[in-house]
């Protein structure tokens, strides 16, 4: 009787063992079967993600500076942060890191598109439908808490080492606040105008791009900008399953202790997501300027 | 009276899980409170009727929870009935399929909300346009279209502004282009211009008055003051606790008050400035001392009498042809308050 209480009442080893043999072999076939197919839908984004890596790359250094300067100026209206984002460029790039920056940037890039692509309908349908909602919010929520070598596991074994994995992992970590502010945006958006366009006649299309979008603007923003900076924060992750980038030397400094290296490409991200999260908040700001009441009468 | 545009018939609107359930029970002649305490439902609107003559300014006037906005939203069906009907031009709109609803909503029938609800990215113009271009036409028409609207209303040189940077009363003006600029032979007003300061208010009570007489448009209007509904509506149906007490026009209600509830409510009024010197005169033909016209109010009339040296005057017509007989003693019983209509009930 005591042992009951002191002992829990766990399954038998063997049967454990079998339980854990039965999933592993059914995914392991599965994978046989399935991987190639699966590799296969994925080709696209990988062409996409090898595409724009070689052009950030073979595209010469100045033209690259001035279109970070560029890009930065037209999403912030700022010219000292326009030209903050290409000194950091030129630094980044005259301590030897510019090819793996190119890289980084390729794959966030792709990231990011990947994710607001699937995040922002996913977020509009949360938004239409309390289920659905009540549905997709535990699956975020294992998706920004499950830790991610487990998830990397069956991705690996479908998919192997590379770049299509990497990019995976990056999305999965990346994408729940895109959706959760696109649904939050929408949702947020006021009972009353949303009646005026009711009222007038607006269909649910006219409904979604004329009002609640918009509206939802600045959430989507944020959301946008939140998935950039995680998308970063996974660039030494994704590294170890084959991802070229600044992560790779990262984990070459953990390896082997070179704390000068660690550093420098460690730097290299911050000052990336640095830029990132500058420009898009001060467009995201902007997109939102009729909100303030500047010259009442 | 003009004919009716928009009738609405034995609408009810039941707020709850059951409401096909609360129903029998409303029809069997539960009370409100009833109803919530022991079912749990909330009676929204009880056995409406009304009938809202066409090209006139139809006023439903009742305190808060008395169900008038709910009962505007009945009519372009922004709530669904539990039951009845509103029939307008002879269709019903809860008969309609949801594209019907669309078109109804679109070219028949525009609204103006209290809270303005303008689009907040849009620019003046663009939130003028609204409307046309949820109609389908391109925004550059549509822009040039409300335009005229917004110069209507006294908003030339604004277009450009966004809602925020306006005022209240400015934004309400907005808020009153948009609908005009569909053309929709239908106006719904919900409470249009209780959120602006009194001055403001008195201000668009008066351009809503000039754009009616030029436009005749079927105006449903709102409101939960008293002084409002009396200077704009042709017709006044007082709503109490989701079911109609009174219905008629303005020197009806003030002359003779359906029962205690609206005698109080009118008892603050300032009866010399409403009362219409039409509503008290005997028919006579012929008439010693001074002349008014049938619109003139009694204020004016009793100055008028007070310092003539007969103790009646002549009631003209707008061809000054005399149709009537005012005498000063009636002018003087108007002024005191009735206590109630004989048929009148008492309320709690």
């Amino acid at each position: 009787m005591l042992e009951f209480l002191t002992e829990f009442p766990d399954m038998s080893r063997r049967d454990l063992r079998d339980f854990k043999l039965a999933i592993d072999g059914a995914f392991r076939d599965f994978s046989r079967a399935n991987g190639e197919a699966i590799e296969g839908f994925f080709d696209p984004l990988l062409w996409f993600l090898i595409w724009l890596e070689k052009l950030l790359v073979a595209t010469p250094w100045p033209f690259i500076l001035i279109i970070v300067a560029g890009l930065a100026y037209l999403g912030s209206r700022s010219w000292k942060l326009a030209i903050g984002s290409m000194l950091s460029f030129a630094l980044i790039g005259y301590f030897g890191m510019w090819e793996d920056t190119m890289s980084t940037i390729a794959l966030i890039s792709v990231a990011t598109l990947l994710c607001v692509a699937i995040g922002m309908p996913l977020g509009i349908w949360m938004a239409k439908s309390d289920r659905v909602q009540s549905v997709i919010t535990p699956i975020l929520d294992v998706m920004q808490t499950i830790p991610i070598f487990v998830y990397l596991l069956p991705v690996l074994m479908l998919l192997g080492i590379g770049k299509v994995p990497g990019l995976i992992a990056v999305c999965v970590y990346a994408m729940p606040p895109m959706v959760r502010l696109t649904n939050l945006g929408i949702r947020l958006v006021d009972k009353d105008v949303l009646e005026a366009a009711n009222a007038f006649g607006a269909n649910d299309k006219q409904k979604l791009f004329g009002v609640q979008i918009p509206l939802a603007l600045p959430n989507i923003f944020a959301g946008i900008n939140q998935t950039i900076m995680m998308a970063l924060a996974m660039v030494v992750i994704a590294s170890m399953i084959g991802v070229r980038g600044l992560g790779i030397p990262v984990l070459q400094a953990i390896q082997n202790q070179y704390l000068a290296l660690g550093f420098m490409n460690g730097l290299a991200i911050v000052g990336l997501a640095i830029i990132f999260d500058r420009v898009s908040q001060k467009y995201g700001k902007r997109l939102q300027e009729h909100r303030g009441g500047h010259d009442h009468g | 009276m003009a004919k009716a545009k928009i009738k609405i018939k034995n609408l009810y609107k039941i707020f709850g899980n059951k409401p096909d359930q609360a129903i029998a029970l409303v029809r069997q002649g539960i009370s409100k409170q009833e109803l919530l305490d022991e079912h749990k439902h909330v009676l929204g609107l009880s056995n409406i009727n009304i009938d809202i003559p066409a090209k006139r300014i139809h006023v439903i006037m009742g305190l808060s929870g008395s169900g008038k906005s709910t009962l505007i939203r009945h009519i372009n069906r922004l709530i669904e009935p539990t039951d009845g009907q509103v029939i307008v031009d002879g269709d019903d709109v809860m008969e309609m399929s949801s594209d019907q609803l669309i078109q109804f909503r679109r070219f028949t029938a525009s609204m103006v909300f209290q809270k303005f609800a303008l689009l907040p990215h849009r620019t003046v113009a663009q939130n003028a346009a609204y409307g046309l271009t949820i109609q389908g036409i391109n925004e550059r028409e549509a822009v040039e279209r409300s335009q005229r609207w917004l110069e209507r209303v006294g908003l030339g040189g604004f277009e450009k502004h966004f809602p925020a940077q306006l005022s209240g009363g400015m934004q309400q003006r907005v808020g009153l282009a948009r609908a005009l600029a569909t053309d929709a032979e239908i106006l719904l007003m919900d409470e249009a211009f209780s959120a602006l300061d009194p001055l403001i208010r008195n201000d668009m009570q008066g351009i809503l008055l000039d754009l009616q007489k030029e436009l005749h448009k079927t105006i449903v209007f709102i409101t939960h003051d008293l002084d409002e509904a009396l200077r704009i509506g042709d017709q006044i149906s007082i709503l109490r606790d989701g079911a109609v007490i009174q219905d008629g026009d303005p020197q009806d209600i003030i002359m003779r008050p359906a029962d205690d509830y609206i005698a109080d409510f009118i008892k603050d009024i300032n009866r010399g400035r409403v009362i219409k010197v039409s509503t008290l005169m005997s028919k006579a033909s012929r008439v010693a001392g001074p002349k008014f016209e049938s619109t003139a109010l009694l204020e004016d009339v009793l100055t008028v009498l007070n310092q003539s040296e007969t103790e009646s005057g002549a009631v003209v017509d707008d061809k000054g042809k005399v149709v009537g007989k005012i005498t000063m003693k009636d002018a003087i019983q108007a002024m005191a308050r009735p206590q109630r209509a004989e048929t009148g009930t008492r309320y709690k």
